[in-house]
């Protein structure tokens, strides 16, 4: 099935579009105070929210050398002194015929410059809310309030998360009711456009008991320019509930940005999320999985294919509260050129957390001489009866498979491209979803020229 | 060495504000300012250098923050200014045994070191506080030219080697407590082995802590000339005091081409000591320095030997072994440098949490860029024995280039019910069948120790292990 068929396309509700005029002048994020009401279409309580964020941005204090939680991270890169508010796109139609992703799809989603463009739903149960945020603050405020970055933000980006919460504008809010499930993907565009723009993308996931959804992320510049993204996505798992979160990262290669998560997870849930990072100059990653009740499972997942002087930046948190809890985290990283990778993991198992299986590991292939990795997997073990394990590898290419691929005919440098693809296909399959791992091995197989 | 001397106490006292203690031959005092490092200086007649060392030292150490942005807040604990810096029996270095006052030799039978045992060691440097109470060197050794002495006596004695590699394998600013030694260092060993020497048996001493508040500043630089080969042991074990008392040791090892050098420590402090000590070796072409190290007791212990291998093909191991008591904090860990071509470097580490213990391991791998052939394998294993015990592995690895091989895995386990049960059913109490469990997790390692040393451990694991079951 193609998007086109059962197509149900919905108007975007005018009301919750921002009233911007070109004429808006150029606002600096970190400088000029963010605009709380008359240009939002938040309510009241929301604007009081967000005027407090921005005291608390300016109030906290930018990372430091010595701070742990930036260890070996480029400092330079989060200086965000030059980047400003993004204005509204004036290419929509050719960037919603560029939103071309995932077929068979139960609803999409399209957000440029902090706005949404497009929202289509091809078939979305009765009683699954895919709302902008503005519009669940008003209809949905409990729901809102109760899920909204409700957890602190622990790995460091304290600082820009508060910026994000401030100057949020739009987003995706996705509710799935008790015993609802979706079986095709919801797939949601942000598209940031424009020299030095500066987006806050936004996906808020609440799936009730027993509910399940897949949800896919698609992060993309408009253009090759230089742009700020400070992404933030909750995701909340009720009892025996399913959730597979991907995000699709296609930044520029000149782009900042910050992709903020948290997941909890409670009793017989289980949460899948992969972190796909093909663009950006300097990425930093944060994702703080909570396992909150028994038999929960987060699954953490990430390909990263780093060239040119390119940095990701990856800090991870398995925190298990409860018992009888697993959590298996495996992050790939090919590293050519110039590149640098960072991270920072750390597994902790909290007092009444016996019986937690908790694994975590990260392997850095290193295609060149000038490449960097640092990996810093922690543990912190505060029960017993546990079973954890975590490794870190870096290595280079197997002289062995390459020897046997170029013995057969094919060039040295496809068949380093093959071991590549062969190393991050490895982190595919930990979805356990055929679909899913066919489509984005396609977007894989593009991105690595294949 | 002459044993005929008599302390100069003609000092100005009036120079600094200390207690002169009646039991001690010498005594700086309490707290720590310029005037006490004059002291220091005075008292060990230290040549101009030293002096000049010292202060820059004490400098640093006024200038460093505590690095508690990633170590433990318990750091913060220390009250620099209720410690002793220096304290001295007054005595030089004795090379006889009969020479030695009986109230330390029976410290040292406490130690349990057997008098036939002794027999067998090359050379006995037991440290009794801040000076070498007892120094024995066998005459073979000392024919084949190798230098056994106390660090005091060493940079007077051999300043040309001695002043070549002190504080080049540590420098004095490397850290908060290592600007902290290099200010109030006392005692500690010299040792030089020339090239192509093969000392066959382990050279020893023993260090330990004695007074009350009174903190210990060794100081022990050992090189080994080209393909020479040597092996250390320092074991240390400490009366129970009731405040907490500091020991903040510096060790430099320096590997010439070929050379060999194997540092063993056994370290079982009272619980209220915090042991904060930087080890460093240096490896040249083809060297190859181990540091074994066996840490039990103290209330926070922080160390990480490392190695940095500077030429082509030299090797680096750390084999740690630390058991964590109720109370008790082992921090410890390893460092790999790799800083030339085909360096290999191996981290071992088992730690054992009992009660409220808590282990962590820190470990930190570097392989710059440019190198290739380059290989470090970790491995970390952390055993809990109680459901309140703790345990963290925090390593950092930085890998540059392509060629290169490292490997990191650690792991945390229990000690399985089912064995524990299969010991009891042929009639072992749970205690018992649970100091089995944990001298079967750390066999391996502690196999790797001089025979004398494995069973004492075993002993020391036994010991610990009594009343943490059940």
């Amino acid at each position: 099935m193609t998007l086109s068929t059962l197509p149900e396309v919905l108007p975007v509700d005018s009301s919750v579009e921002p009233s911007f005029s070109p004429e808006v002048p150029v606002e600096g994020i970190t400088t000029s105070s963010p605009i709380f009401d008359s240009l939002t279409q938040w309510p009241e309580w929301f604007s009081r929210d967000q005027r407090a964020a921005w005291e608390n941005y300016q109030l906290l204090a930018q990372p430091r050398r010595n701070d742990e939680p930036w260890r070996f991270a480029n400092l330079k890169a989060i200086d965000l002194s030059d980047f400003i508010a993004a204005l509204p796109v004036q290419d929509e139609a050719s960037l919603l015929e560029r939103s071309k992703g995932f077929q068979e799809l139960s609803a999409k989603l399209v957000f440029a410059n902090e706005s949404l463009i497009h929202r289509q739903v091809f078939s979305l149960p009765e009683g699954v809310l895919l709302l902008p945020l503005e519009q669940a603050t008003r209809e949905h405020e409990d729901l809102f309030k109760k899920n909204f970055m409700s957890t602190p933000v622990r790995l460091g980006s304290k600082k820009f998360a508060a910026l994000h919460r401030a100057r949020l504008r739009t987003g995706a809010f996705l509710h799935v009711p008790k015993g609802v499930v979706i079986e095709r993907p919801i797939e949601i565009w942000h598209w940031v456009s424009g020299e030095n723009a500066t987006i806050f993308p936004h996906t808020l996931i609440v799936l009730d008991e027993g509910a399940s959804a897949t949800v896919i992320d698609r992060f993309i510049s408009a253009r090759d320019e230089r742009s700020l993204a400070v992404a933030v996505n909750d995701l909340t798992l009720g009892a025996a509930s399913r959730l597979t979160y991907i995000g699709v990262q296609e930044w520029s290669k000149k782009a900042t940005a910050f992709h903020l998560n948290t997941t909890e997870v409670s009793r017989d849930s289980t949460s899948t999320a992969l972190q796909m990072n093909f663009g950006g100059a300097y990425i930093r990653g944060e994702s703080d999985s909570h396992l909150l009740g028994e038999g929960s499972r987060s699954v953490m997942l990430s390909i990263n294919p780093a060239d040119g002087s390119r940095e990701i930046d990856q800090r991870t948190f398995q925190d298990h509260f409860a018992p009888r809890a697993t959590s298996d985290l495996l992050y790939h990283n090919a590293l050519a050129d110039a590149a640098r990778t960072i991270f920072a993991g750390l597994i902790k198992v909290e007092k009444e957390a016996h019986e937690t299986d908790a694994y975590q590991k990260v392997r850095n292939l290193m295609l060149s001489d000038e490449a960097e990795a640092n990996s810093m997997p922690g543990l912190e073990i505060l029960a017993d009866n546990v079973r954890c394990t975590h490794g870190a590898t870096s290595g280079e290419l197997n002289e062995d498979e390459l020897f046997y691929m170029m013995a057969r005919g094919i060039p040295p440098q496809q068949a380093a491209q093959l071991i590549v693809r062969g190393f991050f296909g490895t982190v595919l399959e930990r979805l356990e979803n055929p679909q899913l791992e066919e489509q984005l091995g396609l977007i894989l197989d593009r991105k690595l020229n294949l | 060495m002459s044993t005929e001397t008599k302390p100069d106490i003609n000092i100005d006292r009036s120079v600094g504000d200390f207690r002169y203690e009646m039991d001690y031959a010498f005594d700086a005092g309490v707290g720590l300012s310029e005037a006490t490092i004059d002291y220091i200086s005075d008292v060990k007649k230290d040549p101009d250098w030293v002096r000049a060392f010292r202060k820059e030292g004490y400098r640093k150490f006024l200038e460093k923050p505590m690095p508690t942005h990633w170590a433990t807040k318990d750091l913060e604990n220390i009250v620099f200014e209720n410690i002793r810096y220096y304290l001295s029996q007054g005595q030089q270095p004795k090379r006889s045994w009969d020479d030695v006052p009986d109230d330390i030799k029976k410290t040292f039978e406490r130690l349990g070191i057997p008098e036939q045992e002794r027999k067998f060691l090359a050379g006995v440097e037991a440290q009794f506080d801040s000076e070498a109470a007892y120094s024995n060197i066998k005459a073979a050794v000392g024919e084949q030219g190798v230098i056994f002495m106390g660090s005091t006596d060493g940079l007077k004695e051999h300043p040309e080697i001695f002043k070549k590699w002190f504080g080049k394998v540590i420098p004095s600013g490397d850290n908060k407590f290592s600007t902290l030694n290099s200010a109030v260092f006392s005692g500690g060993s010299f040792i030089y082995i020339p090239p192509g020497v093969k000392v066959k048996h382990p050279l020893q001493a023993y260090f330990r802590i004695n007074a009350q508040n009174f903190g210990q500043f060794e100081r022990t630089l050992i090189i080994a000339d080209e393909g020479a080969e040597v092996t250390y042991m320092e074991g240390c074990t400490a009366p129970k005091f009731e405040t907490a008392t500091l020991h903040s040791a510096v060790v430099e090892l320096v590997a010439l081409k070929g050379a060999k050098i194997q540092y063993i420590t056994v370290q079982n402090w009272s619980s209220n000591v915090f042991n904060l000590v930087t080890k460093r070796g240096l490896a040249h072409e083809d060297a190859e320095i181990k540091w074994i190290d066996c840490n039990i007791g103290s209330r926070l212990t922080m160390k990480y030997p490392g190695v940095v291998m500077k030429g082509k093909g030299a090797r680096g191991e750390v084999v740690s072994i630390a058991l964590a008591g109720d109370g008790q904090h082992q921090d410890t860990g390893a460092k790999m440098i790799h800083a030339a071509d085909n360096t290999t470097s191996n981290i071992i580490s088992k730690s054992i949490s009992l009660g409220s213990g808590r282990s962590t391991y820190r470990g930190m791998v570097h392989v710059p860029k440019h190198l290739k052939g380059c290989k470090n394998n970790t491995e970390c294993d952390a055993l809990l024995i109680n459901s309140h015990s703790r345990t963290d592995t925090y390593p950092a690895i930085s890998v540059r280039g392509q060629g290169n091989a490292v490997q990191h895995e650690a792991s945390v386990s229990q000690i399985s019910s089912e064995q524990i049960f299969y010991m009891q059913q042929r009639g072992l109490s749970e205690a018992a069948a649970m100091s089995l469990a944990v001298n079967g997790f750390v066999n391996d390692l502690v196999q790797q120790f001089p025979m004398e040393y494995s069973v004492e451990l075993k002993r020391l694991i036994d010991l610990e292990m009594e009343g943490s079951v059940g």
